[in-house]
């Protein structure tokens, strides 16, 4: 990675919006076949939504482990030039000559720093964790994961108390540059991909499942930060009304997706990942029982075996049906749930210790630009023989890790294509 | 010649609280003679980086070891070229951030290191990458949807294609159907299947050559200069290419094997394949007599998520099926149609053509099972269903019974065609009783094998791509989806995985862009994936080799092969240069410029081992570089303290461990050897595929040399490690340093 990338004039160069899996990967795939990148992601490192999941399906294996691969092969490549806390603005012109406008906010930390972390020892203030979707916090200079890429810590000034300058002093390298301004930069492009990923679903929004009414009921995003040894938790998954270890765990199939109220396509996703929660639960506590309420379960291709594998421990049921309401014990904050058996015909209520709302993928495409045409749904629809500008990955279709990678890798070859095209007639 | 050799040591980020840097730098200067050692608080700033460059620029130095972070960090600072001798001492994150600091033991940890860091720059060589000509051309195998994707779209970045199909004509199943089922918004209408416009655009296009009625015969060489033997109309033409894409399809399941389903009872009973030819042949009718079609029973899953059958999902049926349900209702309005299901699969936006055909009133859908398909009146069929939303068990009687069978891969199974081989020219030979009676047996399991080689490589570890399950030559990677274990050849499509024709068209411009990719990173003498760029590759000192053929078959990407007598022939585009060739080789003949057997035997060598009475025992780590190795990283961030008897040496992969360095230790008087790497078996995470499991093989070896040694087996350990377990490592250091100090020192100490 350069912080300036080349400015050949024959450059074959390529903007990639969005710094999750599917962002790393269009980025890295277009480099190492020649082009020029310039990867712009909002937040402070790289690695959008997978960084934070604790396992994939199926083969129960951490993000962190392809991601290191891929930011070893950023780190090797001076094609590609990351700018992180960075958006892109405007996008003019048209494919093959684009002029996008970024703008990146300041980090208040320079590249200098070298993650010895003598700031935080000093830092009196917290700053809410984004990252732990607000389950945890951080000082207010900190550092946005493990294994961040970029290397470095970040400051968020709001949370700084009035002229409060002690990370400043505590840093031996002047890495902690508390002027820094918000700086604009114009960037020509020949192909832009959109790989900006989704957001959950609101799960507020969904009233009879008792999410924010319920002290128990969480998202299966919340879900993958109880169970990832760098989440609130430490990779224990406890009740959060009272912190005890549950016994049972239900999870709600379809919570929001599949529904004409909310959203009215299936979020693909979220099949595999309930029975892929199931074993986080089934591992770390090898009495609990786990329920799992669906409409169908969709674990297409080999995922099928995955959903075989699951489905075959006796402590986890699979039960086709509705469930219409949730109700919270006002003694115990036991979670209790009304269901519509459809394969028996028959209600039925369960009393659980917690339950996770399987709840859909909806397209991050806030701030994108014009050039982004949008399906019903809200998704990005590459119509065929759309040349220039690309989505990518969740933004225009919910599909899992290896989907996404695989549709920006393609995408990489159209944004190739029309940077061929214009640095032969350009 | 000897190396100029600059060694800077940086006294940042506590490393100079932890450590004396001037006792470190007399390591340098009176223990090598470096004539060049330099200790800078700030390392990576600018002026310690200028002076590094001024070093070099004013030839005081042309190799350089930099004692400082972790080579994962701060790469950008210290990016030098990249060919030139370098390495990176790890003091902050595995010394100065988990040891007590200002302590001898740390300080024996840190010279250590730099010790080791030292040799390993002594004993490298600059990097010359291979640069021979290198075709950038493109081999798509199959005409189909997939290929003829794979071909415009490969063509249209400016890259020559040489597209090849089997049959007479381009397009392959998709150009057969009726319609395709809606793939773009607003996912409501049927789309034309008229693949006309590609197949014209392909066969005219400038950059593509297109062969039908052809197969290939030969695939020779390695990425970047395939040559590849066609055979069209008796003659054979001869193709240089720098990569492929296979496409080869799929096929349907056998529906004779249905008979369950009422395959075979009556002609009305049909496959989803043969439906879709009535359907575009004309108006439906029944098989059995021309009358017209009333009612329809659709079976899903008729064969797939079977484990008698084919236990995956095929992924297209419930999405054909729907389309079917429309066809019939296009006929005729009113007909009934009844689909039975496990579960209804439309992933995504697909979900709003399932809604649009589930509100036709002639739909009817269930979840159930199909209990047996008999003849009824007037030539109809009788269905009973089991398990249904409507009641315990129904019966329903239709003309037409529809079995949506799955998709079967067109693929070969590379690795099972060369066992087949193997055992065939086994029993050719003569071999003992036992050894031809055995040959005889394994070829006739794997007789079904015989002829169906589709590429034909000629590659000693066999003839196609090694299949992952269920014939598919599939990914293991989660995040690399395209890695197959054949460098520069490419899956895509629905041999690659069952997938519908978007999906299909999609696949093909991911495969060609890694096809691309290779040839690109080829033409440059560079890697792919995952050590993409990486210009080493490994050189063999062939006077030495015994021809065990270790190399040739442990090697996860088939990339050497042999001659007669079984000397390994390299081929080094086709190499990722993981090193396990060289983990596997006996005579240690196997090397590359900068990592090999003796750098690292070298490395364990400069160990200062402490003498018995000192009792302070040296264990040394050899620690997977991708996982294992950034976990320790993290561990160090963390500030989590672990015994500092430990010596870490990094491997580019724990497959290239070569067993000689567990025997150098040990002889040497270290009192212990453990091995970190990825997990190994079915959920593999090895980024090599077979490296980790490798390691693990190759240790019940080295039994023999602990026993000969007289000498505990507890003295070694393997340990499988995820990357996210960071706060488990130092743990697990300590609970194996515990055990060791329990058996106490190694009596070869001082020897």
């Amino acid at each position: 990675m350069t912080q300036e990338a080349s400015g050949k004039p024959d450059a074959k160069k390529v903007l990639v919006i969005g710094g999750g899996v599917a962002g790393i990967t269009a980025a890295i795939e277009a480099a190492e076949a020649g082009c020029q990148v310039v990867l712009v992601e909002r937040a402070p490192s790289l690695g959008g939504r997978v960084a934070r999941m604790n396992q994939y399906f199926p083969k129960l294996c951490p993000p962190a482990c392809g991601l290191e691969i891929n930011f070893k092969r950023m780190k090797s490549n001076s094609s590609i030039q990351v700018l992180t806390q960075a958006e892109v603005q405007d996008l003019a012109g048209s494919p093959g000559d684009y002029t996008a406008t970024v703008k990146i906010s300041p980090r208040y930390v320079t590249d200098a720093c070298t993650q010895c972390g003598e700031c935080v020892k000093v830092c009196p203030a917290e700053r809410s964790s984004e990252f732990d979707y607000g389950m945890s916090k951080t000082k207010a200079v900190y550092l946005p994961q493990a294994n961040a890429f970029p290397a470095l810590y970040a400051l968020e000034r709001e949370a700084c108390p009035a002229g409060c300058d002690l990370c400043v002093k505590a840093c031996a390298y002047g890495a902690i540059d508390l002027n820094q301004k918000a700086e604009t930069k114009t960037i020509s492009v020949s192909a832009v991909i959109a790989a900006t990923g989704w957001v959950p679903y609101d799960a507020s929004k969904i009233t009879n499942l008792g999410y924010g009414r319920c002290a128990n009921v969480v998202t299966n995003v919340i879900m993958e930060r109880l169970a990832s040894v760098s989440g609130p938790t430490q990779g224990k998954i406890l009740r959060p009304s009272d912190g005890k270890e549950p016994k049972t765990v239900a999870f709600v199939q379809c919570a929001g997706s599949r529904d004409e109220n909310h959203l009215p396509y299936c979020s693909a996703v979220c099949c595999s990942a309930s029975l892929k929660q199931a074993t986080y639960v089934r591992s770390a506590y090898p009495e609990a029982k786990v329920k799992i309420f669906y409409i169908d379960i969709r674990t297409p291709g080999r995922l099928e075996d995955f959903y075989t594998k699951v489905s075959s421990d006796p402590m986890v049921e699979l039960i086709k049906g509705k469930v219409a309401k949730v109700e919270e014990d006002p003694a115990t904050k036991d979670v209790i749930l009304e269901v519509e058996d459809v394969l028996h015909g028959k209600k039925i209520t369960e009393r659980v210790d917690l339950l996770v709302l399987a709840t859909g993928i909806v397209p991050q495409t806030q701030g994108l630009p014009a050039a982004a045409t949008l399906d019903e749904f809200g998704f990005v629809d590459n119509r065929p023989g759309k040349t220039g500008f690309y989505g990518a990955g969740c933004v225009r279709r919910p599909e899992e890790v290896s989907a996404t990678v695989q549709d920006a890798t393609g995408a990489a070859l159209k944004a190739l294509q029309c940077a061929v095209r214009s640095a032969h007639h350009g | 010649m000897d190396k100029k050799l600059g060694v800077y040591i940086c006294s940042g980020c506590s490393i100079g609280d932890a450590l004396d840097t001037d006792k470190l730098a007399q390591v340098a200067q009176k223990e090598y003679k470096a004539p060049v050692c330099r200790v800078h608080s700030f390392l990576c700033g600018k002026e310690g980086v200028e002076q590094i460059h001024k070093d070099l620029q004013e030839g005081a130095v042309d190799s350089v070891v930099i004692a400082a972070c972790s080579p994962r960090v701060k790469a950008e600072a210290f990016a030098l070229d990249p060919c030139m001798v370098q390495e990176r001492v790890n003091l902050r994150e595995h010394v100065a951030w988990c040891q007590k600091p200002k302590d001898e033991d740390t300080q024996m940890m840190a010279e250590d290191y730099l010790r080791m860091g030292i040799v390993k720059a002594q004993k490298m060589e600059p990097l010359e990458p291979v640069s021979d000509e290198v075709s950038k051309a493109i081999l798509v195998v199959g005409g189909g949807v997939t290929g003829l994707t794979a071909a415009l779209e490969a063509a249209a970045a400016g890259y020559e294609v040489v597209l090849v199909e089997k049959q007479a004509q381009l397009g392959g199943f998709v150009g057969t159907l009726k319609s395709r089922f809606p793939r773009q918004a607003p996912y409501t209408e049927m789309e034309p299947a008229d693949l006309a416009d590609q197949i014209q655009a392909a066969t005219y296009h400038p950059k593509i050559k297109v062969y039908t009625s052809t197969s290939i015969t030969q695939t020779s060489g390695q990425p970047g200069q395939f040559d590849v033997t066609l055979l069209k109309d008796g003659g054979t033409i001869v193709h240089r290419v720098g990569a492929i894409v296979m496409a080869t399809g799929w096929k349907p399941y056998d529906a004779s094997k249905l008979g369950h389903l009422g395959y075979g009872l009556t002609p009305d009973v049909v496959t989803n394949v043969e439906f879709e030819k009535m359907a575009a042949a004309g108006p439906l009718k029944r098989p059995s007599d021309g009358k017209a079609v009333e009612s329809v029973l659709f079976v899903q899953c008729a064969g797939s998520r079977d484990q008698a059958h084919l236990p995956y999902c095929s992924s297209v049926c419930c999405m054909a099926t729907l389309k079917h349900s429309e066809y019939v209702h296009q006929q005729n309005a009113d007909a009934k149609v009844y689909i039975i299901y496990k579960d209804m699969r439309t992933p995504g936006q697909y979900e709003k053509y399932y809604a649009k055909v589930q509100n036709h009133p002639g739909t009817f859908l269930t979840k159930g099972e199909v209990d047996g398909v008999g003849k009824a009146a007037g030539g109809k069929l009788s269905v009973r269903v089991k398990d249904t939303l409507l009641g315990e068990s129904i019966q329903v009687v239709v003309d037409l019974v529809v079995l949506a069978t799955g998709m079967v891969p067109n693929s070969a199974d590379g690795e099972a065609i060369r066992q087949l081989h193997d055992a065939q020219a086994k029993v050719l030979r003569n071999e003992s009783d036992t050894q031809r009676q055995e040959a005889e047996k394994k070829a006739e399991e794997l007789k079904a094998h015989e002829g169906t080689e589709i590429l034909h490589l000629t590659y000693r570890q066999g003839p196609d791509l090694p299949l992952l399950r269920y014939g598919f030559p599939d990914s293991h990677f989660v995040c690399f989806p395209y890695e197959t274990r054949r460098t520069g050849i490419y899956a895509a499509g629905t041999v690659r995985a069952p997938m519908d024709s978007g999906h299909a068209q999609e696949d093909a411009l991911g495969a060609a862009m890694k096809a691309i990719q290779s040839t690109e990173l080829a033409a440059q003498g560079q890697a792919v994936h995952p050590r993409s760029r990486d210009m080493s590759f490994p050189s063999f000192f062939l006077q030495r080799c015994t021809q065990c053929k270790r190399c040739t078959e442990e090697c996860p990407f088939g990339t050497l092969d042999e001659d007669e007598k079984g000397t390994p022939k390299p081929n080094p585009y086709r190499c990722r240069r993981c090193g396990i060739c060289m983990g596997a080789c006996p005579e240690r003949i196997i090397s590359f410029k900068n990592y090999s057997v003796d750098m690292i035997a070298s490395q364990i060598k400069a160990i200062e081992v402490p003498e018995e009475d000192e009792e302070k025992p040296r264990v040394l780590v050899f620690m997977c570089e991708n996982d294992a190795y950034p976990a320790l990283d993290i561990a160090g961030m963390n500030r989590i303290q672990y015994d500092p008897s430990v010596r870490i040496i990094p491997l580019r992969c724990l497959g290239s461990m070569n067993i000689v360095w567990i025997a150098d230790a040990l002889s040497g008087g270290i009192d212990g050897v453990m091995l970190v790497g990825c997990k190994y078996g079915d959920d593999y995470q090895c980024h090599f595929a077979k490296g980790s499991e490798l390691a693990n093989r190759r240790l019940e070896n080295v039994k023999e040399t602990l026993q000969r040694l007289q000498l505990e087996s507890e003295r070694i350990q393997v340990t499988q490690l995820a990357i996210n377990e960071y706060g488990k490592l130092p743990v697990l250091i300590n609970e194996f340093m515990d055990k060791i100090r329990e058996i106490g020192p190694n009596p070869y100490k001082g020897f």
